[in-house]
């Protein structure tokens, strides 16, 4: 402790007695919450980074038909793995930035060292990266889906399933990407790190839409996949934050 | 609780086979700043990563208040402000948003502390204009507002007036002067000796190459 | 007391030592007992009464299969060992195992793709073993491919470790998922492991194999490991010693 009494007087004391205080002064869910914020204005500030992994998306599933054929009849049956191998490479695509610019300007440093927990605040820019593109592509899969020969009523399951797995495919990711934050054009160390573990993702989601796609239950496929989320989100923000540690060091 | 007081014993660190911090001893209590000067590549910058915890030294031990830092290092955390080579700032905010987000995750901030600090670093020009229109000096002093906004009682900075002008550099001094007065510790590492009004408190230590 | 012996048997200089006198006493056994278990498979054992002699590609494919799950446990295990006591000579079995564990999984994807030409009329099928393997094999890469992205021997250590222990947690999700989507997909593919049916004769080579195949990876992995402590501690003064001696 200082002793008030021996401090000269400054414009106002330079540390409070808070700092004495063995919790940080903010709740870690109240710090997740501002990197949330933050990191959700600065996409907003920086739009095209936002629309890059859509419109990659859009592309992918457009190739398909011009390769395949342009008859419904034959798209529809491989119409959910096109849809899911192209989200989890949009998905991918916008991985590799999810921590290299807080990374080179110091601002993982300075979460590393705030005094809270870095896992809380890792998790929260994971869920921003979610908002920024698992969500997006959900909403824009049913449109892919139908131009790939879906009907109309497997909307609902596209959208479910997609968002679901997109959550898994953030954590997994957010891995990945922590791991090779040290690296120079880690694109496709990154994709060899995170596809394999992304596969049962792939494989219980693609499952999904096409019971969807098919006009049947999709629950016990959903099911899986929401298992795997949230097994992710109990692990994946931990070994995130142990691997930022380690790249920090 | 114990006197505020960073000690490193004998600290060991390579870096693959560049063993570069050779048995470091330091302290540096109170009142006190302790400045690291030596040239580049003599382990300055890992020393205070060392000293923050970022980094994991192979032999010896950084203790602070008489204890381990690794024994609680989110409490030590919570007391310590580590200002890098970088301003951790992102050049899409304004310089008063960069400092709502980034001293935000530690502690509670009102609007009027975040004015004070900033006009305390001649920031009131530039406060509201993106970081990217800001010159490198004036981003060095946004990151010298966000260091008072900490409030806590330890300093570790890595070339603070790197960047800045002549005023600049005399803002430095009188801010870290205002800390050690008030009873806090810093340790710089500089390349020129830091210009404070007030050098009793004021100590140098060397690193060299053997 | 007990800390101490850890550590000391945890030292560099000293696992050095160790392994070079320990690894005769398994490479030797394991030597003797894969002849073994090749003279048992190839020649004693009788055809199957379905696959003839093709299936005798087993008393390698699955030995092979084995030890490529193995050595990823053991990678793991020794990897989040370094990770969480900051052990280095932990980090280097992790590190001498992958290459050997890689190829492995290699061999029995080989072995695999050559036993399915005969029992499914193509070298390649989506089987959920064969699947599995090749994910562990893209797993194994990831692990290399990481590590060698490292320029410090430290921070690879420890990026590739938790990357380990990731993919350990992950490897069962994956092979049970891979199982599942097989099963929507086609029916249940041959098994080739666990037969009741097999006689003595026939799984009795099959054990020597494995016991052979894991002596085998033993004795690698210390001669690797001598390699990986000596490029880890070359600026060390006791390697110039142990090399003169």
């Amino acid at each position: 402790m200082t002793d008030s009494g021996t401090m000269m007087p400054p414009v106002r004391p330079a540390f409070d007695s808070a700092s004495d205080a063995t919790h940080p002064a903010v709740t870690a869910l109240a710090a997740a919450r501002l990197v949330l914020a933050r990191d959700l204005k600065l996409a907003f500030r920086k739009r095209s980074q936002l629309v890059q992994p859509l419109a990659f998306f859009a592309i992918v599933t457009t190739l398909f038909p011009l390769g395949v054929s342009p008859e419904l009849s034959r798209l529809r049956p491989m119409a959910a793995g096109v849809l899911w191998a192209a989200a989890l490479l949009a998905s991918l695509l916008a991985l590799e930035m999810l921590f290299r610019d807080d990374a080179q300007d110091g601002t993982l440093e300075q979460y590393a060292l705030s005094g809270g927990s870095l896992t809380w605040l890792l998790a929260a820019k994971t869920a921003a990266h979610w908002l920024l593109t698992g969500l997006p592509l959900a909403l824009m899969a049913p449109l892919a889906g139908i131009a790939l020969g879906a009907p109309n009523g497997a909307v609902p399951g596209i959208v479910v399933s997609v968002a679901v797995g997109t959550v898994a495919l953030s954590l997994i990711g957010s891995i990945g990407a922590a791991l090779t934050l040290g690296i120079r054009r880690s694109g496709a160390l990154l994709s060899l790190l995170t596809l394999p573990l992304d596969i049962p993702v792939l494989i219980f989601g693609a499952r999904a839409t096409e019971l969807a796609i098919g006009g049947e239950a999709y629950g016990v496929p959903l099911q899986l996949l929401a298992a795997v989320a949230v097994l992710g989100l109990t692990l994946a923000p931990l070994a995130a934050a142990a691997a930022v540690r380690i790249n920090l060091e | 609780m114990s006197e505020f007081c960073l000690k490193g014993e004998n600290v060991h660190l390579w870096r693959g086979d560049h063993h570069v911090l050779r048995g470091v001893r330091f302290q540096v209590g109170a009142g006190e700043c302790l400045q690291l000067t030596g040239a580049n590549g003599t382990g300055k910058t890992t020393l205070l990563r060392t000293a923050c915890g970022l980094a994991y030294p192979e032999g010896g031990e950084i203790t602070w208040r008489g204890q381990n830092i690794r024994e609680d290092m989110r409490a030590f955390h919570a007391q310590l402000a580590y200002l890098g080579h970088e301003p951790p700032l992102k050049s899409e905010l304004t310089a008063r948003e960069n400092l709502h987000y980034w001293i935000g995750v530690r502690r509670r901030l009102e609007g009027r502390e975040l004015d004070q600090a900033l006009e305390r670093v001649g920031g009131n020009q530039w406060a509201d204009r993106p970081v990217r229109t800001l010159s490198a000096g004036q981003k060095r002093r946004a990151a010298l507002a966000g260091l008072t906004l900490m409030r806590v009682p330890l300093w570790l900075l890595d070339e603070p007036t790197t960047n800045l002008d002549a005023e600049g550099q005399k803002l430095v001094g009188t801010l870290i002067d205002e800390h050690v007065q008030a009873g806090g510790v810093a340790l710089a590492a500089v390349h020129h000796e830091l210009a404070v009004s007030r050098p009793n408190g004021l100590r140098r230590m060397e690193l060299t190459f053997d | 007391m007990a800390w101490t012996w850890f550590h000391r048997l945890a030292s560099p200089p000293h696992v050095y030592r160790l392994s070079a006198r320990l690894t005769p006493w398994l490479a030797w056994p394991a030597a003797l007992l894969i002849v073994a278990g090749l003279i048992g498979g190839l020649w004693l054992a009788p055809p199957d009464y379905q696959q003839g002699d093709g299936y005798r590609i087993i008393y390698v494919h699955a030995p092979s299969a084995w030890m490529s799950l193995f050595v990823y446990t053991t990678m793991a295990v020794a990897a989040g060992i370094g990770l969480i006591w900051r052990m280095k000579v932990a980090h280097a079995v992790a590190a001498a195992s992958a290459p050997v564990g890689a190829s492995f999984t290699f061999a029995a994807l080989v072995t695999g793709s050559l036993w399915g030409k005969p029992m499914w009329g193509t070298y390649w099928q989506w089987d959920p073993r064969l699947t599995s393997e090749l994910i562990l094999l893209f797993l194994y890469l990831g692990y290399m491919g990481l590590r060698s992205a490292f320029d410090d021997v430290q921070r690879a250590d420890r990026a590739s470790a938790v990357l380990a222990v990731v993919g350990l947690v992950n490897v069962p999700i994956i092979h049970y998922s891979v199982v599942w989507w097989n099963s929507l997909h086609q029916a249940p593919s041959l098994m080739y492991l666990g037969k009741p049916t097999m006689p003595p004769s026939m799984y009795v080579p099959l054990l020597i194999m494995l016991v052979g195949f894991t002596l085998f990876y033993g004795a690698v992995l210390l001669v690797r490991l001598r390699g990986e402590v000596l490029s880890r501690e070359r600026a060390a003064s006791w390697i110039r010693e142990a090399v003169r001696a």
